[in-house]
């Protein structure tokens, strides 16, 4: 009898190797089925997270003639909002702004970015101005400091002016609700 | 389709065709030395479009960019080295903006792994083809002492049984 059972215990580890194809089939059904759930490949972390605002010296919007810094807009948790006329999901996101700053006594701040002032002057009359001010960045310079690549594009910025979080793309009532406004309490709490 | 229809068609495809040449070709870059020039185009080939998925700056005519590119060229005017353009870009944009990543810790298996896969593909084949001499040996010279007397035991079985006396235990 002992000299028969190398037989079976060779033909188990052979049996067990059948099963390696099945292995490598599932691994891969799993790297495929993370891979394609990662959902928008368009969203790329930011570079910018818990770093400062970049400096700048930018117009503002409605007086051309006074230049503002990224200081002025420090002082308690903000958001600053990437935005132009050229841009339809601006115009989606904009009443969702306008609640915001009313409903939550956030200051927001504009990025005028990459058009014409005199037409975003015209769009803000139109649809309601929710920014505290808006800057111009014409040639998109500050966009560029910023990571910024379309818009709109929406930061949240602490008391100190450390960005926190950023949204690319429209900032609608989930958005806000799920990411923005948990994050905006953290801070003031912090503060 | 009507050959006036279809001559429509391939004049509207050719006009779609020269809007786009001349809207790549629409920036020019002057720089003061053939060096600069050949660093630009370099950057430009290597960087990725953060608004497309997969093109470089050079392909590209996203708004963004263009940006990029004014920029790239201005940083190279500037005197800029070409790790000091990545780095800068990098710390905007991320590891995102680069055809060729970074070596990091987060890198490390998009580096390492095709290596490490080579290894593993190199070291079953060795193993196969071990197992396969070691089969083709068997029964020849090296068995082991069990083995040995294994078959000594099965032959001794195969003679008593043709001779046709039942074996002893």
């Amino acid at each position: 009898m002992s000299e028969h059972s190398a037989v079976p215990a060779k033909h188990g580890i052979h049996r067990a190797s059948l099963f390696i194809p099945l292995g490598v089939f599932l691994l891969v059904l799993l790297l495929l089925w993370r891979g394609f759930s990662l959902g928008d490949p368009h969203a790329l972390p930011s570079a910018l997270l818990n770093q400062p605002l970049p400096e700048f010296a930018l117009p503002v919007l409605h007086e051309p003639d006074r230049i503002v810094s990224s200081e002025a807009m420090h002082g308690e948790p903000f958001l600053l909002n990437v935005w132009a006329t050229w841009c339809p999901t601006c115009r989606a996101e904009h009443a969702e702004l306008a609640r915001i700053a009313r409903d939550y006594g956030v200051p927001i701040f504009g990025i005028n970015y990459k058009d014409n002032p005199a037409e975003a002057r015209r769009w803000l009359a139109r649809f309601g101005d929710p920014y505290v001010f808006s800057v111009v960045d014409a040639d998109g310079s500050l966009g560029i400091d910023l990571g910024v690549y379309g818009a709109p594009e929406t930061f949240l910025v602490d008391a100190d002016g450390v960005i926190r979080y950023k949204r690319v793309g429209a900032v609608d009532q989930r958005v806000w609700d799920t990411k923005l406004a948990p994050i905006l309490a953290e801070l003031r709490d912090a503060s | 389709m009507r050959p006036e229809v279809m001559l429509r068609v391939l004049v509207l495809g050719l006009a779609l065709l020269a809007g786009h040449v001349q809207a790549s070709s629409i920036d020019v870059y002057e720089f003061a030395t053939r060096e600069q020039e050949a660093r630009f185009h370099a950057l430009n080939a290597e960087l990725r479009c953060p608004k497309c998925l997969n093109t470089n700056l050079w392909g590209s005519d996203a708004p963004i960019a263009r940006d990029l590119r004014r920029t790239v060229a201005n940083m190279v005017r500037e005197g800029h080295s070409d790790q000091e353009i990545r780095d800068y870009l990098v710390s905007r944009y991320g590891d995102f903006i680069l055809y060729k990543p970074r070596f990091t810790a987060k890198t490390a298996a998009l580096w390492v792994g095709p290596f490490v896969l080579l290894f593993l593909g190199l070291a079953i084949i060795a193993v196969m083809i071990r197992n396969q001499r070691r089969e083709a040996r068997l029964g020849m010279d090296d068995l082991t002492p069990d083995d040995e007397a294994r078959l000594a035991r099965l032959r001794h079985q195969l003679q008593a049984d043709a001779s046709g006396v039942s074996p002893r235990s």
